[in-house]
């Protein structure tokens, strides 16, 4: 009874968390710590627009049909934003993605962008790319564009396996900025070899607060530091109860 | 009509969470999965489309690389139309499976290797700070550790540091980032939920 009910108390508890803190952050400045990565992609969307070059957003190969949809979802987030902020630029950002669902969500989210910016004419439906729909035809699709296409950022976000290092790899050629997060282990550690700031674990749900996506963003991230420490009071407590039990 | 599909969105998002947990609504929740995985079919003949044309518009514009556009377009329209012709478990669609495919994935798999082990040299390069040392010197023990030598295990890396390490500590950071990105995943599917963030469109 409690294993059934436990998760759903956890989300009812998160979800009443962040309508709460959501209400409380509209009204407060959001204080985040300093992600060099992200300060970074801040950054390179000012420069983007000023420089005449194209970001690259590739938003992986996660499916929103399984537990992977998590980090495609941020992804969508962040390259809603993205699209706004670059919309204007005469190189408008491409989005790549190596699932049918993600692709045709991040089409209809890079259009959302540019409605936003009110410059709906602008918006090119081929700037939103489904370049394979196998781990490695995803990457090896995704590896032509910083090669092809005047791009100066790679960002990568959402779920990557160890092929993100193929599309690393062919950026860093091209010397471009690299910013790359994934919820996959081995996806990270090859992320992390091969770029100049890579995002750890829970860093790649944090990019639209740093992008200033709004309060809700700030407030996801004030919500999981509570159901982390939560998370450690309970490991703790368990801990020592089955070390009190054995005693 | 954002209204309508951010009803829509919400209301089956409640459903299929609120299946894990009543029995009740069970039923509605493999239903509204059937419906996501018809469309996740469909998505898949969009995305081919949007992929040809996408190669096709950089023929046109006769783009750097527009050969291997060309090439990709060829392709993809041979193994439709034969495929549709033979069926798959013919034996030439067979061959091309097991004859293109799976050796062009195999030598990307190749390639990857050759580049995981430029990105380790160049590690230092990009990254001159501890979390960069300790990184190479914990893949560098763990490769010692696990290299099948002729002399069999190195004595204490391949006996007790490389088990200490892969098990103890590999494994606990491991946990603590997969529960890290599961709390992000949690509240990221939230504000789905409550439509703050809608990546089907709207503002």
């Amino acid at each position: 009874m409690i294993q059934t009910f436990l998760p759903l108390v956890t989300i009812l508890f998160a979800a009443l968390l962040l309508v709460a803190i959501t209400l409380w952050k509209r009204n407060s400045p959001a204080r985040l710590r300093d992600i060099p990565a992200l300060t970074r992609l801040y950054r390179m969307l000012g420069l983007s627009v000023e420089d005449g070059t194209r970001l690259h957003i590739s938003l992986g190969r996660g499916s929103l049909l399984d537990a992977r949809g998590g980090s495609a979802l941020a992804g969508l987030a962040t390259l809603r934003i993205i699209a706004e902020r670059t919309s204007v630029s005469d190189m408008p950002a491409v989005a790549s993605s190596g699932d049918p669902l993600l692709g045709l969500l991040t089409q209809d989210t890079l259009q959302a962008g540019y409605q936003a910016a009110g410059v709906d004419e602008l918006y090119i439906p081929t700037t939103g790319r489904i370049t394979g729909l196998t781990p490695f035809g995803f990457a090896a699709g995704a590896m032509h564009i910083p090669q092809n296409e005047k791009v100066a950022t790679t960002i990568m976000l959402g779920h990557f396996g160890p092929e993100a290092a193929l599309l690393a790899d062919a950026s860093d050629r091209e010397s471009l900025t690299i910013i790359g997060a994934s919820d996959n282990l081995s996806g990270q550690a090859v992320l992390f070899a091969n770029t100049q700031d890579a995002l750890i674990g829970e860093e790649l749900f944090a990019a639209g607060a740093y992008l200033g996506a709004g309060a809700s963003h700030v407030a996801s991230l004030t919500v999981q530091d509570i159901l982390r420490w939560l998370v450690i009071l309970a490991m703790l407590g368990g801990a020592a109860i089955k070390l009190l039990g054995t005693i | 009509m954002q209204v309508i599909t951010a009803f829509i969105a919400i209301a089956s998002g409640v459903l299929v969470l609120g299946g894990y947990f009543f029995p009740a609504l069970a039923g509605v929740q493999t239903l509204l999965l059937n419906w996501a995985i018809i469309l996740a079919g469909v998505a898949a003949i969009v995305g081919i489309l949007n992929l040809t044309s996408v190669h096709m518009d950089k023929i046109r514009r006769g783009e750097k690389g527009s050969a291997y556009s060309a090439l990709l377009v060829i392709g993809l329209a041979a193994t439709f139309f034969f495929g549709m012709i033979l069926r798959p478990q013919h034996n030439v669609m067979q061959m091309v499976l097991n004859g293109i495919i799976v050796p062009v994935e195999a030598a990307l798999m190749g390639l990857l290797t050759v580049s995981l082990l430029y990105a380790a040299i160049r590690l230092l390069r990009r990254r001159t700070d501890m979390m960069g040392v300790i990184f190479l010197l914990t893949a560098a023990l763990l490769f010692l550790g696990s290299a099948t030598l002729p002399f069999g295990d190195i004595p204490l890396i391949g006996t007790l540091i490389r088990p200490w390490v892969s098990q103890i500590l590999a494994l606990g950071g491991a946990r603590g980032i997969l529960i890290g990105v599961a709390l992000g995943a949690l509240t990221t599917g939230l504000r789905v939920l409550f439509a703050v963030d809608r990546p089907y469109g709207g503002t």
